[in-house]
């Protein structure tokens, strides 16, 4: 037996931990370095576990839950640890660029153009995606007072597809390395003609496996939302999140197939020699740009809608008042949700087609512009003769309000073709990407955390850490994104490793700096976290509604019970929560408990999670005993699993009933505490409510 | 209220840097770019830019202005302010946020289309374009064929019977008609002084028309990563007198010829210096040649189109390139049979 029949193409020159013995540099230090500190992490963790005697903790209670409330966790976690890849990445590469004068900088370029993609591919799918994901995964039962998803084991299989890419794209660091063509991966650039591998197929496999889970999402937020609402809410009672989470789902199963298909196609080229994208035989790279954007314009909107929904809570949250304009926010969400499959042409206005093709794409992409501007001036109405408290939630906001607000106009700017063909490619679009995305997408998930952080944990996170933190990102963020802008618009190409004009470096190390800064405000996350269970005791809000909030999970104790709620609410108006505070009569009780069922812990999502990831490394390295057993694996699985019935847990009324009636208990025993003393050890989460009159 | 004092620290820093950052670039750099453009193709996106930039205004002052004022106004500390919880719609306020944004996209789009129109890549400059757009023609067309190759442009001028690596030439007051393609992976051609960019793809030919007012160089870079050298793709593309076109043309007609080997040779990837080297050239700087057969740009095209498959030791760019083993097709007729 040859050792290419067991290791495929896998030979030990593709450990990239070794490099930097090899051939001692800064480039390889750096690449090694990042593979050691993956491996020597998980190393610890696995010692910790072991140590510790978690391993029974993690499998029990966190890898085989199908709870909705902690597979959101478990996202939002992931997110995090490939955040922390993402950033490190993003501060690298600014050094770099700003050392690039004239070339000479410290990297290869090899190392830089895979440090560009691995950066998206990190920041898209595995930070912004989980992020998501999390949060929806999170809030949805919970605001339309369900008790879990509609397909609880699904969402669990979906958190084990996204694991498996996560984990591909980290293998690649310390085996082989990931591709270089960005995280677009255009061919031919990508094909097996100019790149046989491995990194190309990393890429694929990553995204190709990833992808299912996040369209199993969407199908599966989408049925919840559709078919698990409780009595009385109708579409028009739902909260505002519920209804960008509604409009991204479907975004999600429309347009993840076409990423899917794309990747598959690429996977035909590399792997049998189709000749989908080549160069050669008919292949055409155009038809892949198209299919890659009609998924990649919707996914700007799978990623921005829900952080659109979590700035329409906080607003009226802290602005004590009720949402300004809620049906032409639904209006406007709906919109962009239909005109976003409508403008995926505005990513390549230079790829030679007719100028009435570009002007209609110019045109909807620009109208596109007057939703996003329509909720804009909602959040402003809202917070209109509010009673405004300034906490971290709302600093993020008006970070959000002036910075999104740029990013909306450079995104206008390069709607028109005409600008377009002059920036497109260059630094402008870094600078406008990033300026859609970290204030949009990034504040509104970071705000969220602080806002629901007590709702899961049970103690709020610490105010003062938490806003100097949002301040640092604010600052971060101008100075590292803004001046791409200037730059772009002196014709600096993106991803490009060198520039030989000396009017760019006070740019430069403008935006070296903001890295730096942007890196403080990443730490500053973890500082307000240790701060935060450091002094858990005087920020606990075991009561579950320490902001007076006005959705259906503030009505229940913090953290909720596995069941979320004792019997399904009856719900007669929007806000209901607040409704009812503002009448007077809130925490209304059951006349009766029922027993409660809920389905039973499972292995299949860490079954899905191991053998495709097995299946995506074995197709990358060409192991092809593998890739096989990997795929028997899994197919025999749910096979055999699918004679079964499925198990469920029965909660018994009167366990329901005795966690219930403690939680009233406590909340007679506690006064409510007014605004004034919301960061405050008063504030144990029985909230008075500001709001003076119905809503 | 300290959470208050860090907001506005915050926005004071942030409206510092962005004045700041729109200052327009020090005049360190003389070589015309899209806010210096060198002819009317240029001229017409940075009016674009203008006036987009001033339309959009209408929309998203308000918020810049709207935002903290009202976060002032009406924050919690000050018992003066209205406080209207149960407030929550007005259809006045509705048709303007509705109305305004809208109002701004029908500009916006009307403004755009016209453009788009008007300076189509693909449209010939011709006499009806100049008196739309005031400028002067002055002179019969010149036709570039653009060949992207790692990470070098190959210019070819097929009338003319010369080629150039690493150096555009042209006349002003001409219209430059462009070919472009690629013998490698996509590239983006962008000469931002002239006009903005058009992907080069190879089998295929996209088109871009250009004219130089005035005197003066502008950069033609490739701004779709096409790998390591891809920083290198820059080259000046210089708008001369009509005298000294014809006196480039002169020069490069006495030089060595782009014949099918020196061409396998060029392809390699490498810069314009490594181009140098591999075809035993001396001194620095761009390439020219003489250019012995005009349809060398169909040919390039049409390497992809022959209905046979293309190995890697065939196609430039790849690893495995091998200037020995790759052939160019003998006619241009693979392009022809395609469409554009």
């Amino acid at each position: 037996m040859e050792m290419t029949d067991i290791f495929g193409r896998l030979s030990w020159a593709d450990l990239v931990l070794l490099d930097v013995f090899r051939s001692p540099s800064v480039d390889t230090a750096v690449s090694s370095g990042a593979a050691w500190i993956m491996v020597l992490g998980a190393a610890a963790v696995l010692v910790w576990l072991t140590v510790a005697g978690r391993w029974g903790w993690l499998w029990r209670d966190w890898l085989t839950t199908v709870d909705h409330k902690k597979i959101g966790i478990m996202y939002i976690t992931l997110g995090f640890i490939m955040m922390a890849r993402g950033i490190a990445e993003g501060v690298v590469m600014r050094s770099y660029q700003a050392t690039a004068y004239q070339g000479g900088a410290f990297l290869s370029e090899e190392h830089w153009a895979e440090l560009f993609s691995t950066h998206g591919t990190v920041m898209i799918f595995f930070v912004a995606m989980p992020f998501i994901t999390g949060f929806m995964n999170y809030l949805i039962p919970l605001q339309i007072g369900a008790r879990d998803m509609a397909f609880p084991v699904l969402n669990q299989i979906s958190l084990g597809l996204t694991g498996t890419g996560a984990a591909l794209v980290m293998i690649s660091l310390a085996l082989g390395g990931f591709e270089t063509g960005g995280w677009t991966a255009y061919p031919p650039f990508t094909g097996a003609d100019f790149d046989p591998g491995p990194g190309p197929d990393y890429w694929v496999w990553s995204i190709v496996l990833s992808g299912f889970g996040s369209m199993f999402s969407g199908l599966n937020f989408a049925v919840t939302i559709y078919k698990m609402r409780a009595p009385g809410m109708d579409y028009l009672k739902m909260p505002v999140f519920c209804w960008t989470a509604l409009c991204t789902s479907i975004l999600l199963i429309f347009a993840l197939p076409p990423l899917t298909v794309a990747g598959l196609m690429q996977a035909l080229d590399r792997l049998l020699g189709f000749h989908f994208f080549t160069n050669d035989l008919g292949g055409n790279m155009m038809n892949y740009a198209n299919l890659f954007w009609m998924f990649g314009h919707p996914e700007v909107y799978i990623l921005i809608l829900p952080a659109y929904g979590i700035f329409s809570e906080l607003t009226a949250t802290f602005a004590a008042k009720r949402l300004y304009g809620y049906r032409s926010l639904v209006m406007a969400t709906m919109s962009i949700a239909v005109i976003s499959f409508g403008v995926w042409l505005h990513h390549f206005f230079t790829m030679g087609q007719s100028p009435s093709i570009n002007a209609a794409f110019g045109i909807a992409t620009a109208i596109i512009a007057v939703p996003t501007g329509v909720k804009v001036y909602v959040w402003m109405a809202t917070l209109w003769r509010g009673r405004i408290r300034m906490t971290t939630p709302m600093v993020y906001m008006t970070g959000f309000f002036i910075l999104f607000t740029i990013g909306g106009f450079s995104g206008i700017i390069l709607a028109n073709p005409a600008i377009n063909w002059q920036v497109h490619n260059t630094q402008f679009i870094v600078a406008h990407f990033h300026n859609v995305l970290l204030p949009g997408l990034i504040f509104g998930i970071f705000a969220g955390i602080h806002i629901w952080f007590p709702k899961a944990y049970g103690f709020r996170l610490h105010e003062r850490a938490g806003t100097i933190t949002a301040i640092l990102w604010i600052v971060g963020f101008a100075m590292t994104f803004l001046p791409l802008y200037a730059v772009g618009l002196l014709g600096y190409p993106r991803r490009s490793a060198a520039f030989d004009d000396p009017a760019f470096l006070p740019y430069m190390y403008v935006s070296l700096t903001g890295a730096f800064i942007l890196l403080a405000a990443f730490c500053g996350l973890f500082v307000t976290l240790w701060i935060s269970i450091r002094n858990r005791d005087s920020l606990a809000v075991p009561l579950g509604d320490p902001w007076d909030g006005r959705t259906l999970e503030w009505a229940t104790p913090s953290p909720p019970p596995p069941w979320n709620f004792p019997v399904i609410p009856q719900v007669s108006s929007l806000d209901a929560f607040a409704k009812e505070k503002a009448e007077g009569k809130p925490y209304v009780q059951p006349a009766e408990y029922r027993d409660i069922e809920l389905p039973a812990p499972t292995s299949a999502g860490m079954v899905v999670m191991v053998s495709t990831t097995a299946l995506g490394f074995a197709l990358t390295w060409w192991i092809w005993w593998l890739a096989a057993a990997a795929a028997f694996g899994l197919v025999a699985y749910f096979f055999v699993r699918s004679f079964f019935e499925y198990p469920h847990i029965v909660i018994p009324a009167i366990e329901v009933q005795r966690v219930n009636e403690a939680w009233i208990e406590a909340l007679h025993l506690c006064t409510p505490v007014n605004r004034d003393h919301e960061d405050d050890p008063r504030n144990r989460g029985h909230a008075a409510t500001d709001m003076a009159i119905a809503s | 209220m300290r959470q208050s004092e860090h907001t506005w620290f915050a926005l004071f820093a942030f409206t510092v840097l962005a004045a700041a950052i729109y200052t327009p670039a020090s005049a360190a750099t003389h070589s015309a770019d899209f806010m210096r453009p060198l002819g009317p193709i240029a001229d017409m996106q940075r009016t674009e830019l203008f006036w987009a930039t001033v339309i959009v205004m209408v929309a998203i002052l308000p918020v810049f202005v709207g935002v903290p004022w009202i976060l002032w106004r009406y924050r919690r500390s000050n018992d003066k302010s209205e406080y209207a919880p149960a407030w929550h719609f007005d259809t006045k306020l509705e048709l303007v946020m509705w109305g305004v944004p809208a109002a701004i996209v029908v500009a916006f789009g009307i403004w755009l289309t016209q453009a788009v129109f008007r300076i189509d890549p693909y449209r010939t400059i011709d006499a009806e374009m100049a008196e739309g757009m005031n400028f002067e023609i002055d002179g019969p067309p010149v036709v570039v064929d653009v060949v992207g190759l790692d990470w070098k442009w190959l210019f070819i001028y097929p009338d003319e019977g010369v080629a150039s690596v690493g150096e555009m030439v042209i006349p002003v007051g001409r219209p430059v008609s462009m070919r472009l393609t690629t013998d490698t992976v996509m590239q983006s051609f962008m000469a931002q002084g002239l006009a903005g960019q058009i992907y080069a793809m190879p089998g295929m030919v996209t088109r871009l028309n250009v004219l130089a007012e005035r005197e003066g160089t502008t950069v033609a870079e490739n701004t779709q990563y096409n790998g390591t050298g891809f920083a290198s793709q820059r080259a000046p593309a210089r708008a001369v007198t009509d005298a000294e076109f014809s006196a480039w043309i002169d020069t490069a007609r006495a030089a060595p010829p782009l014949d099918d080997e020196t061409y396998a040779q060029l392809a390699k990837s490498g810069d314009v210096a490594a181009a140098r080297r591999d075809l035993g050239r001396t001194g620095s700087g761009p390439l020219a040649f003489a250019l012995p057969d005009p349809m060398l740009f169909g040919r390039i095209v049409g390497r992809y189109r022959t209905g046979a498959p293309v190995p890697p030791e065939q196609q430039p760019g790849s690893h495995s390139y091998d200037p020995e083993a790759a052939r160019l097709p003998a006619t241009d007729k693979g392009m022809s049979d395609g469409n554009d």
